[in-house]
């Protein structure tokens, strides 16, 4: 975020180096995992659904460890500036690629329950809002690791599609288990698999924010592109 | 590897124990060797010092009586004393003081205060400096010179001019010399309240260097106390009782350079005695100052 | 008290002065400063807010000592020291040459890096300062006395030995009285050059505390090399760097998310 300029203190820059090493090590693992999860579920790859949930562990991990570092450095350094922003960002960050992972491995432990139903539909829906998913999440880790404030902001505006398929999806869910009540189960589980992809959409935003202010000391608007309207999908809220 | 050598291959002077240490024991008996030297010098000055002032008060307390303070000198066998030359160089002393401090003190301020990188400032403090290390024999000449030759007659005024002219040097530098002590940041600080200059030296300076101050215009009391040779070719001395300031004036000095010479014993005896009263003076005077300061601080 | 500045009385209380809240205390414009032939600070404006606390930050040499060192005309003790441009005060060029520096030095008052105890008692190193510009009876001065030890957060410590030596203070308690002795002439700024710069921390907290107590009543500018203390004492902040003013802002932005990338360098350590 120094255009290269190093800390005259050494060790600092050391660690903060250290830092963001972490944070792409963490990202790289959240975004197998979420890849893991979505081949899991769209595939039926019970394989790939193991591997998901058997990588959670290794990801809280590395979260702890950043949270420790960085209390360390806030301790010990007193940053400011763009330090400040980059030390609180990764803390932020790392809270929510562990959201994320959290999200991954609960929807492979859904695709395990869901390989044993025979499914009257395809998940062509599902499958789409996850490759859009994990764009979004390999964009705004790129944007962490390239300090890209382009990239980031670009991802906080695609959210919006995610957003859109996402309550599409709701209503064919629903569809089907108003078609055939054999079909709840199965869709209950698939509304939480959407739900988590959806919030692991949010996550990814969020950490496009906080990027976007770490790299540029601004803020993005208030009004982000919000578009989970599955709320109100059926039934509208009367009007008071 | 020869531990004997100081030197490795690599050119890199060797850290071995056995070099560390013959060095280090050279560099002890050096240090030892310096600080006897150091020692013997302090013990040589103390020693001179010592014999001094046992020659003189062995010699002078033995004529220590009341009619040294009572009687004036009178010739050989009269039993004459030493009162006028006491009160001649009182007199002499304390008016050369009060005469040349003020002027010592006003240039010591200019160079110190205002003059400290000007061109004048330069040349008054070398004159001064001059001032300082010219024999005492100039000064007397130079007061002749201008007082006693036009007035026609030696007279205790001129002895009182002579005198403050060496007292101005001394109080000179010794002003300079304390103020420029005083921290630039002192007289910043009373600036920046709003004092003006004059306030900030006379209120602010004056009083973190009075120490320093007072301990130089004692030095100038001492040393004009016991200044023979300008007195000589101005106040001349005075064997009678006389307190008429345009008359020639006895002083200790001269009194004592006149007896001291002079084949009578009762005579050499007073010389003593002068001797031993105008160190016990300046003693008395430093003491009591140091005591006056220390209180007040 | 009757203190003038050229030709109009300035010594109305300094509520009163205040036209409006939000006019600056103090308005630097366009200040050149020049020590000889050499350019110290080049085409500086600043604006000191009424009642807010003015951090100065910049490595040695860039200038800021040299800019508190105008605004009170501090300058003007050495020859071949000029300022152009202007520092204006209620609408007055105080840089003017008609400008009665002492009194305008009571309006704008200075503490030092290192503390400057007069070698006299406490109670005296007070008077001097008031005595320069009021008559005041002895009950008033008294009085004056405890206000200023007290505004300093000293009366506690010293009100039993008053008359006793300042010279005996501890480091701490020694600048707390400079700043006593500056506020007791009651003026409407306070210029502070690194005034913590050589006290332990706990004597720094307590001054720090006394910055953010005495900003209720006076206009205050501090340099400081210490970043935290300009974080936690300054309403704005200003970076100096070779003679310019490279960028002013609440203390917030500077140490959050500052605009230019030389400060940003300086506060965060990648200098030089």
């Amino acid at each position: 975020m120094n255009d290269g300029a190093e800390h005259i203190v050494k060790s600092y820059e050391h660690e903060l180096a250290k830092l963001r090493d972490l944070v792409t090590q963490m990202g790289g693992l959240v975004e197998s995992q979420v890849a893991l999860a979505t081949d899991a579920v769209v595939n039926g790859d019970g394989a790939a659904a193991t591997r998901a949930v058997e990588q959670d562990p290794a990801v809280d991990a590395i979260e702890r460890e950043a949270e420790q570092f960085v209390i360390r450095l806030l301790a010990l350094r007193q940053p400011v500036a763009s330090d400040l922003r980059q030390i609180v960002a990764t803390l932020k960050i790392t809270g929510d690629l562990e959201r994320i992972g959290d999200y991954a491995a609960n929807v492979a432990k859904r695709s395990i329950v869901l390989n044993q139903f025979a499914l009257p539909f395809t998940l062509s829906g599902l499958g789409h809002m996850s490759r859009l998913v994990q764009e979004n999440l390999k964009l705004v880790i790129d944007a962490i690791d390239l300090r890209s404030p382009e990239k980031a902001v670009q991802v906080w505006r695609a959210d919006q599609a995610v957003d859109d398929l996402y309550n599409a999806l709701f209503r064919e869910l629903i569809t089907y288990m108003m078609e055939d009540p054999r079909n709840i189960t199965p869709c209950t589980h698939l509304l939480f698999v959407a739900k988590n992809m959806e919030r692991i959409g949010d996550h990814a935003t969020n950490i496009a924010e906080v990027t976007y202010y770490a790299i540029t000391g601004e803020v993005l608007p208030e009004g982000r592109p919000k578009g989970d309207n599955s709320a109100y999908a059926i039934v509208r809220p009367k009007e008071q | 590897m020869n531990v004997t050598h100081s030197g490795t291959a690599s050119g890199f002077p060797l850290r071995d124990q056995g070099v560390a240490l013959r060095l280090s024991r050279r560099r002890r008996a050096v240090s030892r060797l310096i600080e006897a030297l150091c020692v013997l010098a302090t013990l040589a000055g103390l020693f001179l010092l010592g014999s001094i002032l046992f020659t003189l008060v062995s010699n002078g307390i033995g004529g220590m009586n009341w009619t040294v303070f009572t009687r004036i000198t009178a010739p050989s066998g009269d039993g004459g004393g030493l009162l006028n030359a006491i009160v001649g160089t009182i007199i002499q002393a304390g008016l050369g003081t009060l005469l040349g401090t003020p002027v010592g003190l006003l240039v010591g301020t200019y160079l110190s205060e205002y003059g400290r990188d000007s061109k004048l400032g330069e040349a008054v403090r070398f004159v001064s400096d001059i001032l300082l290390s010219a024999p005492s024999i100039l000064i007397g000449l130079f007061v002749y010179r201008l007082m006693v030759e036009p007035a026609g007659g030696y007279s205790g005024w001129a002895g009182v001019v002579a005198l403050a002219v060496i007292v101005v040097p001394i109080v000179v530098r010794t002003t300079e010399d304390m103020l420029r002590l005083v921290p630039i940041s002192l007289r910043e600080a009373a600036v920046a309240l709003g004092a003006p200059r004059w306030k900030a030296i006379t209120q602010i300076c004056y009083r973190a260097a009075r120490d320093g101050i007072v301990t130089g215009i004692l030095l100038a009391i001492a040393r004009v106390a016991g200044e023979t040779a300008p007195l000589l070719f101005t106040s001349l001395g005075n064997l009678n009782w006389s307190l008429d300031m345009t008359q020639p004036m006895s002083s200790l000095p001269v009194t004592i350079y006149s007896y001291a010479s002079s084949p009578f014993d009762d005579w050499v005896q007073l010389a003593w005695v002068g001797a031993l009263l105008i160190t016990a003076g300046v003693l008395a005077l430093n003491i009591l100052a140091r005591v006056v300061l220390r209180k007040r601080s | 008290m009757s203190i003038t500045m050229s030709e109009q009385t300035i010594n109305a209380p300094a509520s009163q002065a205040r036209a409006t809240q939000n006019e600056p205390r103090l308005a630097i414009k366009n200040l050149d400063f020049y020590y000889g032939a050499n350019q110290a600070l080049k085409s500086i404006s600043l604006d000191l807010p009424d009642c807010k606390v003015t951090g100065m930050i910049g490595p040695s040499g860039c200038g800021k000592s040299t800019l508190l060192r105008v605004l009170n005309r501090m300058y003007d003790l050495y020859p071949g020291q000029r300022a152009e441009g202007e520092v204006l005060m209620d609408g007055y060029n105080i840089l003017d040459k008609g400008t009665d520096i002492n009194a305008l030095r009571a309006r704008i008052g200075m503490v030092f890096q290192k503390p400057t105890p007069f070698p006299m008692s406490i109670a005296d190193n007070i008077r001097f300062g008031v005595k320069l510009h009021e008559r005041l009876s002895k009950a008033d001065m008294d009085q004056r006395v405890e206000w200023a030890l007290t505004k300093a957060a000293l009366w506690d410590e010293v009100k039993d030995r008053l008359n006793t030596s300042a010279i005996g203070l501890s480091g701490g308690q020694q600048q707390r009285l400079c700043i006593a002795r500056t506020i007791a002439t009651r003026p409407e700024v306070i210029l502070l050059d690194e005034p913590t710069s050589a006290l332990d921390p706990i004597s720094t907290l307590k001054v720090e505390e006394l910055i953010d107590e005495l900003k209720r009543d006076f206009t205050i500018a501090i340099i400081t090399h210490n970043m935290q203390q300009a974080a936690r004492c300054a309403d704005q902040v200003a970076f100096f760097y070779l003679g310019e003013m490279v960028e002013v802002g609440t203390a917030t932005q500077i140490f959050t998310a500052p605009r230019q990338k030389r400060t940003q360098d300086y506060v965060t350590g990648r200098f030089g």
